[in-house]
């Protein structure tokens, strides 16, 4: 057996690498802000978010059009996904709970949780793109249900199984009926993880590019009508990135950035909602 | 709770009529909404089956017109006249090169970072240090594609890439891993490494949970008759999570083989295989990214069943990821 000072300063050693590990670790995220800022911060301005994306070649124009776009889209994502996804997660919590569909359920949805999003893209082109004959905004929304699905139906069923029991019986005991026991004192128990669940599903699905690829594609002008191609900012910035107008590259950072800063903050708070909950 | 004193009291005041009328709304109301629930929860199976059923359909004509052969055929020439031919080695290649340079360089690295935030990091740090990382998995995969593209593709290719081919120069094997033939921004090399730090974040958060789920008095004994911390770490800590690690790992290696954007701009889309991993290539998915949207015929039904591959290969992964996952908990519940 080595000595105890050859052991220790192997641990040590091994614990440096450890501290190391951590400090590149931490350093990506900055590195990538960073960058972000340099190049995005100096083409944020008003226009950014009053004109619509430019053609090539040209020197002004903003973002309008595609932020509109993500904003439909994402609250038609969600207002299709969550609702869903809230029930499915009500369910597995709640009915469903000795079924023995339930880990069958639970299982496939913990894979459709980390399943390539490009396969969803695939999928809802071939079940809605192909059958309406044209790409579209409500395609694109439906693309972005699916994927909104299992991160709620995830978060509603952990945040409903940590309510107590004894709430449940309390509530039974008055004599009302299962839905409202769940309803209005369950749901109201595990509210604050609720909304953190949808707001993580937000963030998941706002800077979402691959299912839009190929159902909404996008578009150069401004389009209000859900049935036909809609722009948005996570498709725009991939068409700007390939394109070597200078311009347009300037556009994609400034893009770049506000998706960036939209979706972190809508992390932190979820986590901050989500924290302040278990203090109480 | 409201509604609850509402229909105590209302009840001894309500005609007899009334109240059957209430109870039997509030039966149907309970009816509706069980069978609510339930459908939305059936509706996830039906999700899998739509993807499945949909990815088949698309991949048909593909599978009638090339079999098996789609397997093992390298070359991917889409305007060839008269019969495209279509073969998925190469994407395939990509896939499974690029995730495993990406684990082999995120796994040490994300274990490292747990170690050190369950074992040494001071308290008050904890929480900020775990955020920096975590927050990584909040950036969106186009940013991470946009900044390999402009800022690390290039950086790597200037700096790091020509002292790798330098120092592998003369060593046999590894100077043709390391080839400086075709060093520039876009290669398999800079994919992995985007992967790797996409995939940092989800190594580390499953290992730090895994990791305090190990009984302190098991570490405390091991502390008790002198071991230093590493040797805690090495024969009780990662004994005791190993199952938890390794479904982790297998979890971050799901979403390495799928992941799209950040490597489609990045891996240089090209359908060559190279010994090379500083040479372009491509992946499944990056290959769909860029080539779905200007397809048709037979072209766009290969690059389905490309995805239908990738579908059963991450759905595997994935599946041994929660089993292992699964078995963990149940130990920890029991």
């Amino acid at each position: 057996m080595p000595s105890y000072s050859a052991r220790q300063r192997k641990s040590t050693i091994v614990m440096a690498l450890c501290l190391m590990a951590t400090l590149i670790g931490v350093v990506w995220l900055f590195l990538i802000l960073f960058s972000l800022l340099i190049n995005g911060l100096p083409g944020l301005s008003l226009a950014t978010f009053t004109e619509m994306t430019p053609p090539p070649g040209s020197h002004a124009g903003g973002l309008l059009n595609a932020i509109y776009g993500s904003v439909v889209m994402t609250i038609f994502g969600v207002g299709i996904g969550a609702p869903i996804g809230v029930l499915a997660g009500t369910y597995l919590a709640e009915y469903g709970r000795h079924s023995k569909v339930t880990p069958v359920i639970r299982f496939i949805n913990d894979i459709l949780l980390s399943a390539p999003s490009i396969i969803i893209g695939l999928f809802i082109y071939g079940a809605v793109v192909v059958p309406m004959r044209s790409f579209s905004a409500v395609a694109g929304s439906i693309a972005l249900a699916v994927i909104v699905i299992p991160v709620v139906v995830r978060t509603t069923e952990d945040m409903l199984l940590l309510v107590p029991n004894t709430l449940r019986e309390a509530a039974s005991a008055l004599g009302l009926p299962r839905s409202y026991v769940i309803r209005k004192v369950t749901y109201r128990a595990a509210r604050a993880g609720l909304i953190t669940g949808i707001l993580l599903a937000v963030a998941r699905v706002g800077g979402e590019t691959a299912p839009l690829l190929f159902t909404v594609l996008s578009n150069q002008f401004w389009s209000a009508n859900l049935l036909k191609p809609m722009a948005n900012l996570p498709v725009t910035i991939n068409n700007f990135i390939n394109n070597p107008d200078a311009n347009w590259k300037h556009l994609a950072w400034t893009g770049a950035l506000l998706i960036t800063v939209a979706v972190l903050s809508l992390n932190i708070s979820a986590r901050f909602f989500g924290a302040s909950k278990d203090g109480q | 709770m409201s509604t609850a004193d509402e229909t105590m009291q209302a009840i001894p005041h309500v005609a007899k009529q009334q109240r059957a009328r209430v109870l039997l709304g509030m039966a149907l109301g309970d009816k509706v909404f069980a069978l609510a629930t339930q459908v939305a929860a059936y509706l996830v199976l039906l999700v899998l089956a739509g993807i499945i059923l949909s990815l088949i359909v698309g991949a048909w004509p593909a599978m009638k017109a090339f079999g098996f052969e789609f397997l093992i055929t390298r070359r991917w020439a889409p305007q060839l006249e008269p019969e495209p031919v279509l073969g998925a080695l190469a994407p395939i290649y990509g896939t499974l090169v690029s995730s495993f340079i990406a684990m082999l360089i995120a796994v040490p690295f994300g274990l490292g970072i747990a170690i050190f935030l369950t074992e040494l990091c001071p308290h008050r740090l904890r929480k900020p240090v775990r955020l920096a990382i975590e927050l990584l998995a909040g950036i969106p995969s186009i940013i991470y594609g946009m900044w390999g593209f402009f800022v690390l593709g290039p950086f790597l290719a200037n700096y790091i890439e020509p002292s790798l081919v330098a120092a592998f120069a003369n060593i046999p094997v590894l100077n043709s891993i390391f080839s400086g033939e075709m060093v520039s921004n876009l290669s398999l090399f800079n994919a992995s490494l985007i992967l790797a730090i996409m995939i940092l974040p989800f190594i580390t958060a499953i290992a730090v949970d895994v990791f305090s789920t190990v009984p302190p008095v098991l570490k405390e004994a091991a502390y008790g008759i002198g071991c230093t911390t590493w040797e805690v770490v090495n024969n009780v800590v990662l004994p005791f999570t190993r199952v938890g690690v390794v479904g982790g790992v297998m979890l971050a290696l799901g979403r390495a083989l799928g992941e799209t954007m950040a490597v489609t701009f990045i891996i240089g889309n090209s359908f060559k295989i190279s010994g090379s991993i500083f040479a372009p290539s491509t992946t499944i998915s990056a290959a769909i990214a860029s080539e779905f949207a200007e397809s048709s015929g037979l072209h766009q039904s290969a690059l389905i069943l490309l995805g239908l591959l990738l579908f059963v290969l991450t759905f595997f992964v994935l599946a041994t990821a929660r089993f292992m996952l699964m078995r963990l908990e149940k130990r920890a519940g029991a």
